[in-house]
């Protein structure tokens, strides 16, 4: 995985790692979302934009403006539910998490003028499937100066599915410090909980069969604003 | 081979798996800013440190590694074993898969020890060095400071002054910066140059003052007394004077150029304190990167499913 290779959706396995897979970008008790219609044991998966894209194999559930309008409300609802986001620091979880977060604070911004701290938080190696799965490539932790200590920190991802990514989360977190409270923010929840975890913000309620798969595309990481669900019986 | 389940040589690393070693030694480095040092990724993994030869710095390194990522350390030092080499090592990697190691990180003195070890026991074998051989953990630590330092490897010139005979160090980081795409030349009296060096990836040099001004890192090898079974140069100070990187030798190299050591260094000798102290020396940095380096080894080998799980 050369550094170019850093945000490159259709970064696959390296070539010697077995059972590595590309880091998928939410829960996925049955394989990466975002590969479709396999598992992530499989090691000849395409990256996702190839298959999802293919026409008739998926349909678009939100267009980019109707995504727009979707982060809107979330923004609004974050400064509502933190009385205009004081002590707020959003903390996205990579991949398509991190550029989620940063809208979401530019949202803010635009709306009531702070400027809510934005970093990343990967919690790949508090993952508890890393022995099913094999390693995967770890991403970037960046912990604002402010620190986590005394914040409500507010976890965001694209896709909340079994929670798993979730509850590893957490756990990161709590090596950087004890934040006031931690709520969850994601733009699409699937379904299909494995853990008592639920989002404080929901961008769409999308119920899904365990057979499909919910793609997010962000412009940032994939060129195009997008929510797909691709189905496996497709294939 | 490569990163798949032992670390046994650069010379059989992919770039792909090299790159990823360094990717994740880049996150690993994180660790140590964060308030809590340790993360949770290998807890109920056992590594063992099985050292027939002293190392205290290696050793450590590994240790802590090991360490912060949860999994339980077995430090298991085999010295001074008086039953002859072969048979030892056969017994202890015996003993060593009965008591379930995950990972096994081994320094021996006999070439190609550790690759025995790899057909013994079931779990990941780490080298971390073995005669003159290899000690690619040393290698990756190197490359990874090289590319924090100047941003990249490829296309780099780097130099690599002193015993490359008796040097893994230099073996490995041959193998592995050419790899990463940089122009490897090696500086060294004739007779502390391996036969063969023809058939390496490097240029050769026996004039260290013409090749400091093109070096973009300058890489020091410690002469290795203990390995050294005849006189390979007439005194030390003969030596130092020739191949010795002082004040003078130093000021010739570009304004941004690296001096590294992997220690430990014989100061006086290969190096003179006040370049061994200046700012662009990486020695401090070689030591806090290897535990990063070791961590992103240890978390690729065994932070998957092991065999023991698998099969």
């Amino acid at each position: 995985m050369a550094a170019a290779a850093q945000g490159d959706p259709a970064r696959n396995t390296p070539g010697n790692m077995p059972g590595a897979t590309s880091r998928p970008h939410a829960e996925d008790p049955d394989g990466p979302v975002d590969v479709v219609g396999r598992t992530s044991d499989d090691d000849s998966v395409a990256g996702p934009r190839g298959r999802a894209d293919r026409p008739g194999l998926s349909r678009t559930v939100l267009s980019a403006a109707d995504m727009n309008r979707v982060v809107s409300r979330m923004a609004h609802q974050v400064l509502e539910k933190t009385s205009g986001g004081d002590g707020v620091l959003l903390l996205g979880i990579p991949t398509r998490g991190v550029p989620l977060a940063q809208r979401l604070a530019r949202r803010v911004a635009a709306v009531e003028g702070v400027n809510l701290p934005v970093g990343s938080l990967d919690p790949t190696m508090y993952r508890d499937d890393l022995r099913l799965r094999g390693v995967r490539p770890l991403e970037v932790t960046e912990i604002p100066e402010c620190g986590v200590d005394g914040m409500v920190v507010i976890l965001v991802d694209d896709v909340l599915y079994s929670g798993r990514t979730v509850r590893a989360a957490l756990d990161a977190l709590s090596a950087y410090g004890r934040p006031r409270a931690v709520q969850l923010a994601v733009l699409v929840d699937r379904g299909h909980r494995e853990l008592p975890i639920r989002a404080d913000y929901v961008g769409k309620n999308m119920p899904t069969s365990r057979r499909e798969s919910v793609a997010v595309r962000l412009r940032e990481v994939d060129g195009a604003d997008a929510v797909l669900i691709v189905s496996a019986d497709a294939l | 081979m490569g990163v798949k389940r032992h670390l046994l040589s650069t010379a059989d690393l992919l770039l792909d798996d090299a790159l990823l070693v360094l990717d994740t030694a880049d996150r690993m480095a994180r660790v140590a800013d964060a308030p809590v040092r340790k993360l949770p990724t290998l807890r109920g993994r056992t590594v063992v440190n099985l050292f027939f030869e002293d190392s205290t710095r290696t050793r450590t390194s590994f240790e802590v590694a090991a360490k912060r990522l949860s999994a339980d350390v077995i430090n298991f030092s085999a010295r001074g074993s008086s039953v002859s080499k072969g048979e030892s090592l056969k017994d202890t990697a015996q003993t060593l898969e009965a008591m379930g190691a995950d990972a096994v990180v081994c320094r021996h003195s006999a070439s190609g020890a550790p690759h025995r070890l790899a057909s013994w026991v079931r779990g990941s074998v780490v080298n971390a060095g073995d005669g003159t051989h290899e000690h690619p953990t040393q290698a990756l630590l190197d490359a990874f400071t090289i590319r924090r330092r100047l941003g990249r490897v490829d296309g780099l010139a780097v130099t690599i002054v002193g015993d490359v005979l008796h040097s893994r160090v230099a073996r490995s980081n041959i193998w592995l910066l050419t790899t990463l795409g940089a122009q490897v030349t090696v500086v060294a009296p004739p007779t502390l140059l391996p036969l063969g060096i023809d058939g390496w990836p490097v240029g050769v040099s026996y004039d260290l003052d013409a090749v400091l001004p093109k070096s973009d890192v300058v890489m020091m090898l410690r002469v290795q007394r203990e390995r050294m079974s005849a006189a390979f140069f007439p005194s030390e100070r003969e030596y130092s004077r020739r191949y010795g990187l002082d004040a003078d030798r130093a000021a010739l190299m570009p304004e941004h150029a690296l001096v590294m050591h992997p220690g430990p260094m014989v100061r006086g000798m290969e190096i003179a304190s006040s370049v061994a102290d200046s700012p662009r020396s990486t020695v401090v940095d070689q030591v806090a990167n290897g535990v990063s380096v070791r961590m992103a080894v240890l978390y690729l080998l065994l932070g998957g499913g092991t065999d023991r799980e698998t099969t």
